[in-house]
């Protein structure tokens, strides 16, 4: 390969650390004041023109903050652990596919740092790396509260991690390839959402579960109780969290976005490429507020809930999904009939339903003592 | 249908937190461009009152240094006499400081004070740099006079300011 892909390479790729690194501090703002209005209160308003200055406080704030190493952790997993945390969601977003391709001297440059035709592969093996940063944090803390913080927060992880990949073989199913790109390209006549929305809902709340994030963020309560994985950690470190946290909210937006509701895609993207990631930041920001609109709204989950919801609702619920997708799938190939094609979203929809009576049922059952 | 319940109250919940988004204006004060009013009975910085003829109303008895929870107040009193005239009565206070960092700001003071000489106002704007600064002295506390030539301590005629708290108008106030 000549220098010219290499330079290509490593320039997409310097971008799109700097995209994340600068869209985890404004995301911090946008949470801030979007959660402050749902709470009828203004948020930073103060550092710079409507508070838009106050991620660069903070920030600077944390680096001049003491970084105490306490005496008994363990140093090289104390220090690693961040770092992984924070490597591997910055490296979930080098298969999105931000836009198709545009022409700059002479080279035609895709919006995509790497093209790798097992994308959805890649991406769950990189979430599932991700758990190690946080069980190694819990570990090397040498706390015991800290490391039954740290299983506690990775159990959870990997309990809805399967409901995860259930959903990204819906995706699969639907978009025929496990490329990013085909996917998105498969979306081009109607986005999957429209298809699969369940799927798409389950895909958001198995995602919501994985960055610990409200309703399932009991992990992240228990930091406020000084029992969780990452409360030996002060300063620079803590902000690798802190960062690792909303960096993969950020991608997993992207990748909801990309999966189910078209990606890159939007009017006139075909004549003007460069109309492809404003396409796909505008379907972020929309997902990132429902974030944020869910945080403000729904109380936290209790933890045996959480794993039951998880197991015994999920599990069953995407594999219903998974069997009703390919079935409908089939059927349209084989009878060339596209009614089949949309006994999909129908069936989805009543499996959904059924799902929440079952809910209610054993909620109401649990709730008149008879368990 | 209740059964489906967890799904429609879960919206319910969605529905009224973006209603508070769009429709309903914050309750936010922008400090310090705006601020709020004080309620009416407000107990902030404390002043010495004066009456309308100019002459203090303090006495210099210390009931309020006797009753201040946290011993804020140090009071020494002198000898009012017509040449050199500050109260009416015998007495004044000479030295009357409130230190308004061990202040508490409950109005003990202000209910102690026979002759209502110490009040405490509206302004809690209250800032030093030094510890030393916070120590309020006579000076600092007392009302301005109402008209320029009512400065204390003056000349009064003999014989007519010999009571030091004022007859009880009505005994039920």
């Amino acid at each position: 390969m000549d220098w010219t892909v290499w330079l290509e390479i490593t320039i997409k790729g310097a971008i799109l650390c700097f995209i994340l690194l600068g869209g985890f501090a404004y995301l911090t703002w946008y949470e801030r004041r979007a959660l402050a209005r749902m709470q009828v209160r203004v948020g930073p308003n103060r550092a710079g023109p409507q508070g838009l200055l106050q991620p660069i406080a903070d920030a600077v704030k944390l680096i001049f903050k003491e970084e105490y190493t306490p005496p008994h952790v363990y140093k090289v997993v104390f220090v690693i652990a961040p770092v992984l945390t924070v490597v591997s969601s910055l490296i979930l977003a080098a298969v999105i596919p931000l836009g198709t391709s545009f022409n700059l001297f002479g080279r035609e440059i895709w919006l995509y740092v790497s093209n790798i035709n097992v994308g959805i592969l890649y991406v769950m093996s990189i979430a599932s790396v991700a758990v190690y940063g946080i069980v190694l944090a819990g570990w090397s803390s040498n706390n015991k509260y800290a490391m039954l913080g740290g299983i506690r927060s990775s159990a959870q992880m990997v309990s809805y991690e399967l409901a995860l990949g259930l959903c990204f073989t819906i995706a699969i199913l639907l978009g025929n390839s496990m490329n990013l790109i085909d996917i998105v390209n498969a979306q081009r006549g109607l986005w999957f959402v429209v298809v699969q929305p369940v799927g798409a809902l389950i895909f958001w709340i198995a995602t919501l579960a994985e960055v610990n994030r409200a309703p399932f963020d009991m992990p992240e309560a228990e930091q406020e109780l000084t029992a969780g994985f990452h409360s030996e950690y002060s300063g620079m470190k803590f902000a690798l969290f802190f960062m690792a946290e909303y960096q993969k909210m950020i991608v997993v937006s992207m990748l909801l976005a990309t999966l189910f509701f078209g990606g890159y895609l939007g009017p006139w993207v075909d004549q003007y490429p460069l109309l492809g990631p404003v396409y796909l930041f505008a379907k972020v920001i929309i997902l990132l507020f429902g974030m944020i609109w869910v945080r403000a709204t729904w109380p936290r989950i209790r933890y045996d809930r959480l794993m039951s919801f998880g197991w015994k609702i999920l599990i069953p619920l995407t594999l219903a999904l998974a069997f009703i997708t390919a079935t409908g799938i089939l059927l349209a190939q084989e009878l060339n009939n596209q009614i089949y094609f949309w006994s999909i979203p129908v069936l989805s929809i009543i499996s959904l339903l059924i799902a929440t009576a079952v809910v209610y049922h054993d909620l109401r059952r649990k709730a008149h003592g008879r368990i | 249908m209740s059964v489906f319940s967890p799904i429609i109250e879960l919206g319910r919940g969605l529905g009224e937190t973006f209603r508070s988004f769009v429709a309903e204006p914050t309750v936010t004060y922008q400090y310090p461009e705006e601020k709020r009013t004080v309620r009416q009975r407000y107990r902030g910085r404390h002043t010495l009152r004066r009456y309308e003829n100019g002459l203090e109303k303090c006495i210099g008895c210390s009931l309020c240094a006797a009753a201040c929870p946290s011993n804020a107040i140090f009071v020494e009193a002198s000898e009012n006499t017509d040449e050199k005239r500050f109260s009416p009565g015998q007495r004044y206070a000479s030295t009357y400081e409130i230190n308004m960092l061990r202040c508490i700001y409950c109005g003990f003071c202000e209910d102690a004070c026979p002759t209502e000489a110490i009040v405490l106002g509206d302004n809690y704007e209250l800032s030093f740099t030094d510890r030393r600064h916070a120590i309020y002295t006579k000076e600092l506390l007392l009302e301005p006079v109402p008209v320029a030539d009512m400065l204390t301590p003056r000349q009064t005629d003999a014989g007519v300011y010999t009571r030091s708290v004022p007859e009880m108008q009505d005994s039920t106030d």
